[in-house]
């Protein structure tokens, strides 16, 4: 076997063989600290997904294997019956004439999966699109039509804000005060919510997918787009009264799904040239144009413990070819954070001790 | 006795051009990976999201050129060390690189993997790959975890790999760094 000839074999002394080996040293500490400051660990102030998910746990308590937002929820499945009017603005296969199946989650906001139904005003809806190529589009819209705050470091200090009080066990409303008056933004959310009431059913909503989008079209032309869900034909319910028990909004879904599916219509808002799409707390002038790009149609519901929704992130940056997300900075945080959650819960297992009176709406579902 | 134990030829006296472009193309291409991977999960900015778009498809590139590395490897083997060296060093030689070698398959693997048991898409680019795991919250978890940890153990590893080159330029002097770095 053939040796490499040893070079340079001039004896190095001792003091040159130290000034090697500290200068090796210096060279692998230097890479690891840029790998650590990377990563965060040295940048205490840095804003991380998981000091986002830190500070939901800290204000709602870690219930394990449950969402760290929304963690109250039921699983929701039927389809979207694509009118293809939007297909034009976007090549998504989902746009196409035709159904796609969707796997969707009612929800309310908050970390508590054992929160009243009453206790806010705000439901949500969350939705998978699985088209027949395999592509997936994941929104999840609120039943506000305006978000509250414009950036993931305003959403963090309202979370900060919002700590329960240990005394009261309730957000100190001073430091409330003090959030929403250096944080001006918030003034269409505060006009929202002072009507707002909690409603008796999921099924009278309306969702609004909040951040703006781009659709895509075949020519490559993008398209500020918003898009929002509008019940159909959903009987009214009269608003949350102290002498519904704390889980109304699942009996009452039940209820209706037994009597036939729920409908609305997707529709989707056309942004003009400079209209903010970078910020989701400003809407856009009414007299935008919208299209019906089709109907949601929810048959079924069940459980969020066992329910197909259960392990599906709603991270609202997947989407298909035809879809784009828009410069909202709260787009890349929503994906960053809930890909923390997810790994939380995932790793936790399956949710423990879940909702009471979590029956499922069907026989189908043994199928 | 060689480092790689694998060729059935005689070592070569030196590293060929692939080699050396395989080698140099993969270690940009890996330590870009890590921090890109370190500093995309610390980010909520926009950082995050084109982060991530450059993650996967290079991930995949790096697998694909983990593949021909290995191939050539196996069939024109890689220099001998010097006969000098203690047989400690030797061991160390030979088990990081056939950790490096494990690391840099089971990483691209493990990351493929863990999007197909998150029952995410696997979009690369503007390519739609296959699911190699089924949808499963558990093995998603687990999967995940071993991305992290076994990033850690291949930056650590990639360190003591450079170390040790710059060991044996710096300090024995011995021709193994200019193997790699002049091909002789």
């Amino acid at each position: 076997m053939q040796q490499r000839p040893e070079r340079d074999a001039r004896p190095l002394d001792a003091w040159r063989t130290c000034l090697r080996l500290g200068a090796i040293g210096a060279i692998v500490l230097g890479c690891g600290a840029a790998f650590a400051y990377v990563g965060g660990w040295l940048d205490p102030q840095r804003l991380t997904p998981d000091r986002i998910v830190d500070a939901l746990e800290t204000n709602s308590g870690v219930h394990a294997g449950f969402r760290r937002n929304h963690a109250k929820g039921v699983c929701v499945v039927g389809h979207f019956e694509s009118s293809g009017a939007a297909h034009a603005l976007s090549t998504a296969a989902v746009f196409a004439p035709g159904n796609t199946p969707v796997v969707g989650r009612l929800a309310l906001p908050g970390g508590n999966p054992y929160a009243p139904d009453s206790s806010v005003p705000i439901r949500s809806f969350a939705l998978q699109f699985t088209a027949s190529d395999g592509e997936q589009w994941r929104t999840g819209m609120n039943s506000m039509p305006v978000f509250a705050l414009a950036t993931p470091q305003a959403f963090y200090e309202q979370q900060l804000a919002a700590r329960p009080d240990p005394k009261t066990g309730k957000p100190d409303p001073r430091r409330m005060q003090t959030f929403f008056a250096a944080h001006p933004e918030t003034a269409a959310f505060r006009a929202w919510a002072k009507t707002a009431r909690p409603s008796a059913s999921y099924a009278t909503e309306s969702y609004y997918g909040l951040n703006a989008f781009y659709f895509v079209d075949a020519q490559g032309k993008r398209q500020p787009v918003r898009w929002h869900l509008a019940p159909l034909d959903a009987v009214a319910a009269p608003a949350a009264q102290p002498r519904h028990d704390a889980n109304y909004l699942q009996a009452d879904l039940q209820q209706r799904l037994a009597q036939g599916p729920l409908r609305w219509r997707l529709l989707v808002t056309l942004g003009a040239a400079g209209d903010p799409t970078g910020d989701a707390t400003r809407q856009w002038p009414a007299d935008r144009p919208t299209i019906d790009a089709g109907t949601v149609v929810i048959a079924r519901s069940m459980p969020q413990d066992d329910g197909p929704c259960r392990d599906v992130n709603y991270d609202p940056t997947i989407l298909p070819r035809g879809i784009a997300i828009s410069d909202d900075p709260l787009l890349p945080a929503r994906s960053a954070a809930y890909a923390a959650s997810y790994e939380r819960r995932t790793r936790e297992g399956a949710p423990q001790g879940g909702m009471p009176s979590s029956q499922s709406t069907q026989p189908e579902r043994a199928q | 006795m060689s480092l790689p134990a694998y060729s059935v030829n005689r070592p070569p006296a030196k590293f060929s051009l692939l080699a050396r472009l395989l080698h140099w193309s993969m270690a940009v291409g890996i330590v870009a990976m890590l921090f890109i991977g370190v500093g995309m999960v610390a980010s909520v900015s926009e950082r995050h999201q084109w982060l991530v778009q450059v993650h996967k498809p290079l991930g995949v590139a790096l697998l694909a050129l983990a593949c021909i590395r290995l191939g050539r490897r196996l069939a024109k083997g890689v220099p001998a060390l010097p006969a000098g060296m203690p047989a400690w060093q030797r061991q160390a030689a030979l088990a990081s690189h056939v950790l490096l070698y494990a690391l840099m398959f089971a990483m691209p693997l493990i990351g493929w993997a863990m999007v197909s048991a998150g029952g995410y898409p696997v979009t690369v680019a503007s390519w739609q790959l296959p699911p190699i795991a089924p949808a499963d919250a558990a093995l998603f978890a687990w999967l995940r975890g071993a991305h992290r940890y076994l990033a850690y153990l291949l930056f650590a590893t990639v360190l003591l790999h450079l170390a040790a080159a710059l060991f044996h330029g710096w300090i024995r002097r011995d021709g193994v760094l200019e193997s790699m770095t002049r091909g002789r």
